[in-house]
C-alpha cells in the first residue's frame, strides 16, 4: 500500500516535471515567426501545404472557425462512408460486415469529437482498414483541431491575429502528434504491445480447448489514444485488455501521455500571453483539484465494496471486481481518475464497477471538465471560467471587469454565459429524455439508483467528450447512437465556434493600461476564486444528480 | 500574403492527406520496425509447445478447470481471447453479489482444507478484461494444498515453485505482485509429468 502510494506520488511528480518544458515546445511550434523548429519540419511541411493547397495567411475568427467546423464535417462523413463500406473494402482479414447506419453515424462523430464513445466492439465490429483510415486518422485530426483552436483562441487572447486553421492543424500533427506516437508506439510494442496485421490465431490450450486470440496494429493506435486524449480502445475493453496495456509500466506512460498536453497547455498560455504567472496559478488550481479528487477516490476504493467484504474472503487489495491484478486497486484508481480529468476516456477498469464514491469522483470530473481537461477543448473550458471568476469579481468590487488587460463586456459574457449553460442543458435535458422514454430506459443494466447513474455517466461523458462508459448500458440501440451522436457534436462545436467568437473580440479590444486598482488575475486569490467559481457553478448545476445517483448507492451499500 | 486562403479545396485535399499520412503510412512504418526488431512481441508474445504449436499467450489468460491446476480469475466470457470484457456489474448488483457466493460455497467444497479467510478477493472476483493472465501470489498460494492432495507434489515444492514465478513489481515501484496462471501452469505440466 505505502509503495502503491509512492509509485503514485512519484508518477504524478514525473507529469508535473514534463508539463513545463513541453509548454515551451508547444509555444515554438505554433510560432509563425521562424524558429528553429522550421529547419527540421520545414521542408516537408511545405511540401504538404503544397499537396494540400493551404496558403499561409492569417484568417478572421469566423474564417478560421468556419474551416474548423467545415472540415471536421467533411471528415465525419467520409469516415462515415468508410465504416459502411467496409466488408467489401480491402485489409479485412477477420470478413468483417459494414457497420449499420446508426452506429456508424455515432462512431465518427464520437471520433471527430475526441469523445471516442464506443458503441462497437473493436475486435468483431471494424476491419484494419476502419481501424486505420477511420479511427487512427481521426484520432490525429480531433486532437489536431483542438489544437490549433487552443492557438488560436490564446493568440486572439494576446492580443494577435488568430492565424490560420490549416497551417496550425499540419502543424499539430507534424511537430507534436506524430513525432511523439511514433516512438511511444514503438516503445509499447517493446513493453509487449502487439503490432501485426495478422489475423486472429487460435492457440490449443493446456487443458485441450481451443483459445482464439484476437490482435492487430495495437501499439501504433494506443500511443495516439492518449496522447491525443481520445481514449478509445483498440479492443472492446481498452487499457484493461493486457494487449493494450500489459504490464505497469505500460501503464505509467499511458497515464503521462494523457496528461502531458492538458498539463503543459498552460505554461504554453502564460508565455504566448506574456504572463507566465498566470499560467502557472492555472495548473496549480487545477492541480490542487485534481490531487484532492485523487486522494478521495483512493481512500473510498481500497475500503472496498462492503458487501463482499463482509463474505469472508481476505480484502485489503480493495475492491477488485473489474479491476485487473497487475494494476492493483491503486493505479485503477489512478488511471479513472487521470482518464476523466483529461477527458481521455481510455479506461483500465470497469468504471460501472467502481465503488460508489470513485464513481462519482471520475463523473464529477468530467461535469467539472476543467481538472486541466481534454487537449485544447478543457483549457479553453478553463480559461472561460477564468473570465465568469474576473466578472463575477468585478461586479462584487463595482468595477468594470478586465482580462489580460482587456476589457469583458457584455458581448463576451454572453457567448461565456451561453456555452457554460449549455453542457448542464445537454447532459440534464438528453438524461430526462432518455429516463422519460422505454427505449433509453430498457439499455439499463444495474438496477436502482446505480441505472441513474448509468444514463448520467453516458451523456456526461458524451457532451464533455470523454468517451469513457458506464459500460453495463445496453447502449448499441438506434436510440442510443443517435442522441449520443447529437449530444457530442453540439458538445463539442458549440463551443468551439462561441469561444473562437470571444477570442476575436477580445483582440480587436484596445488595452487598458494597468493600473493600482486592477483586479489581479496572476495571484493565488485569483486561483483561490477560480477554483470556487468552478465548484459553485458545477456543484449547484449538478449536485441533486449526483444525490440520487452515487451518493443514494454509497448510502444504502 | 496578399493570397486568399480558399475554403472546399484544401478542407478536401487536407483530409485525404493526412488520412494517407497517419492512417496508413504511420501505422505501416511501426509496423515494419516493430515486426523487424522485435517479432515476437509484435505478434502477441506467443508461447508454443515443442511440436511448434500455439499454446496460448504469455499475455493472455486462459481457462483452467482442472482442480489439478492453479486457477486464475473468475471470467464472464470463459477466457475467450476473440473477445474482451465483463459484467460491468455496480457493487449493489444482486447478480454479481450470488455470483460471489456461489464461488465461495464451490470453494469451500474443492478445497476442504483452505479456509476462505485465507483467500484473497481477486481469486472469486470478475476482472475487467475477463482475459486478466494473472492472480496474486497469496491466491495462488491458497491453492496448494487442493493441488498437492490431488497430484502428489508436496506442498513445499508447490510453494517453492510458485516463488520461483512471482513476478515484482516493475522497477520495484509499479503495479503489483502477481503470478502468470499459464506459465505457472505449465511449469507444473512438466512436473507432474
Amino acid at each position: 500500500m505505502s509503495m502503491t502510494i509512492l509509485s503514485i506520488v512519484i508518477t504524478l511528480l514525473v507529469v508535473a516535471l514534463l508539463a513545463k518544458p513541453m509548454g515551451i515546445y508547444l509555444v515554438k511550434a505554433f510560432d509563425y515567426q521562424q524558429t528553429g523548429l522550421d529547419k527540421i519540419y520545414g521542408p516537408f511541411e511545405k511540401l504538404l501545404y503544397k499537396i494540400g493547397g493551404i496558403k499561409q495567411v492569417n484568417q478572421s475568427w469566423k474564417q478560421y472557425a468556419l474551416a474548423a467546423v467545415l472540415a471536421n464535417a467533411f471528415m465525419i462523413v467520409l469516415v462515415y462512408m468508410v465504416f459502411r463500406f467496409q466488408g467489401i473494402l480491402p485489409l479485412n482479414p477477420g470478413d468483417i460486415a459494414g457497420m449499420e447506419p446508426t452506429l456508424a453515424f455515432n462512431t465518427a462523430i464520437s471520433f471527430m469529437t475526441n469523445t471516442n464513445l464506443q458503441h462497437y466492439s473493436g475486435e468483431s465490429g471494424l476491419s484494419y482498414l476502419s481501424q486505420m483510415i477511420g479511427i487512427l486518422f481521426m484520432m490525429f485530426v480531433a486532437p489536431g483541431t483542438a489544437l490549433a483552436v487552443v492557438m488560436a483562441f490564446v493568440r486572439g487572447l494576446a492580443g494577435n491575429k488568430l492565424g490560420n486553421f490549416y497551417v496550425d492543424l499540419v502543424r499539430s500533427i507534424t511537430r507534436v502528434l506524430l513525432p511523439i506516437a511514433f516512438i511511444t508506439g514503438l516503445i509499447f510494442v517493446a513493453l509487449g504491445v502487439p503490432q501485426t496485421l495478422e489475423p486472429t490465431v487460435t492457440a490449443h490450450t493446456v487443458e485441450g480447448a481451443e483459445q482464439s486470440i484476437a490482435r492487430g496494429p495495437i501499439g501504433s493506435f494506443l500511443s495516439i489514444k492518449e496522447l491525443g486524449n481520445n481514449g478509445g480502445g483498440f479492443v472492446g475493453v481498452n487499457s484493461a485488455h493486457p494487449f493494450e496495456n500489459p504490464n505497469a509500466i505500460s501503464n505509467f506512460m499511458q497515464i503521462l501521455l494523457m496528461m502531458l498536453l492538458p498539463t503543459s497547455l498552460p505554461f504554453a498560455y502564460g508565455r504566448m500571453v506574456g504572463n507566465k504567472k498566470q499560467g502557472r496559478v492555472l495548473f496549480v488550481s487545477m492541480a490542487m483539484m485534481f490531487v484532492v479528487l485523487l486522494g478521495t477516490s483512493l481512500a473510498y476504493e481500497y475500503q472496498g465494496n462492503p458487501i463482499l467484504n463482509d463474505l469472508g474472503m481476505q480484502h485489503d487489495q480493495g475492491s477488485m471486481e473489474g479491476k485487473e491484478v497487475r494494476f492493483g486497486t491503486g493505479q485503477s484508481v489512478l488511471y479513472a481518475v487521470v482518464t476523466t480529468a483529461s477527458e481521455t476516456g481510455a479506461v483500465n477498469s470497469m468504471h460501472d464497477t467502481l465503488t460508489p464514491i470513485s464513481g462519482l469522483i471520475t463523473l464529477s470530473n468530467m461535469m467539472l471538465n476543467t481538472v486541466f481537461g481534454g487537449v485544447g477543448a478543457g483549457f479553453i473550458n478553463v480559461l472561460m471560467y477564468a473570465m465568469i471568476a474576473v466578472f463575477l469579481s468585478g461586479l462584487m468590487v463595482g468595477r468594470t471587469p478586465e482580462f489580460l488587460g482587456k476589457k469583458i463586456e457584455g458581448k463576451e459574457m454572453k457567448l461565456i454565459a451561453i456555452t457554460l449553460i449549455l453542457q448542464p442543458l445537454l447532459i440534464l435535458g438528453a438524461s430526462a429524455i432518455a429516463l422519460f422514454t422505454p427505449l433509453g430506459s430498457d439499455g439499463i443494466s444495474n438496477p436502482g439508483f446505480h441505472g441513474l447513474t448509468q444514463v448520467v455517466y453516458e451523456y456526461t461523458s458524451s457532451a464533455a467528450n470523454n468517451g469513457s462508459g458506464f459500460e453495463g448500458l445496453g447502449d448499441n440501440t438506434s436510440f442510443w447512437n443517435i442522441s449520443t451522436g447529437i449530444v457530442m457534436y453540439i458538445g463539442r462545436f458549440f463551443g468551439l465556434v462561441t469561444m473562437l467568437a470571444v477570442a476575436g473580440s477580445l483582440a480587436s479590444k484596445k488595452l487598458v493600461p494597468e493600473t493600482v486598482g486592477t483586479f489581479r488575475t496572476d495571484t493565488s486569490l485569483f486561483g483561490v476564486i477560480l477554483v470556487g467559481t468552478i465548484l459553485i457553478v458545477g456543484a449547484l448545476t449538478f449536485f441533486p444528480t449526483l444525490v440520487l445517483g452515487p451518493v443514494a448507492e454509497f448510502l444504502t451499500l | 500574403m496578399e493570397e486568399k486562403q480558399k475554403m472546399f479545396g484544401p478542407i478536401i485535399r487536407t483530409s485525404f492527406l493526412i488520412m494517407v499520412l497517419c492512417g496508413l503510412t504511420y501505422p505501416l512504418t511501426v509496423t515494419g520496425i516493430a515486426q523487424a526488431i522485435m517479432p515476437d512481441k509484435a505478434d502477441g508474445s506467443l508461447i508454443y509447445s515443442e511440436e511448434n504449436e500455439i499454446i496460448g499467450s504469455k499475455l493472455i489468460g486462459q481457462s483452467f478447470t482442472d482442480p489439478a491446476y492453479f486457477h486464475g480469475r473468475v471470467s464472464s466470457i470463459d477466457y475467450d481471447g476473440a473477445s474482451s470484457g465483463s459484467n460491468n456489474y455496480a457493487p449493489s448488483n444482486e447478480d454479481m453479489i450470488n455470483r460471489t457466493k456461489e464461488s465461495i460455497e464451490a470453494w469451500k467444497e474443492n478445497n476442504p482444507d483452505t479456509p476462505i479467510s485465507d483467500v484473497p478477493i481477486d481469486l472469486l472476483s470478475n476482472s475487467g478484461s475477463g482475459l486478466d493472465p494473472h492472480i496474486s501470489p497469496a491466491a495462488a498460494y491458497a491453492q496448494v494444498k487442493r493441488i498437492s492432495s490431488i497430484t502428489g507434489i508436496s506442498v513445499e515444492q508447490l510453494n517453492k515453485l510458485i516463488s520461483m514465478y512471482i513476478e515484482g513489481r516493475e522497477l520495484g515501484l509499479f503495479g503489483e505482485e502477481r503470478v502468470n496462471v499459464l506459465t505457472l501452469n505449465l511449469e507444473l505440466k512438466n512436473m507432474a509429468e
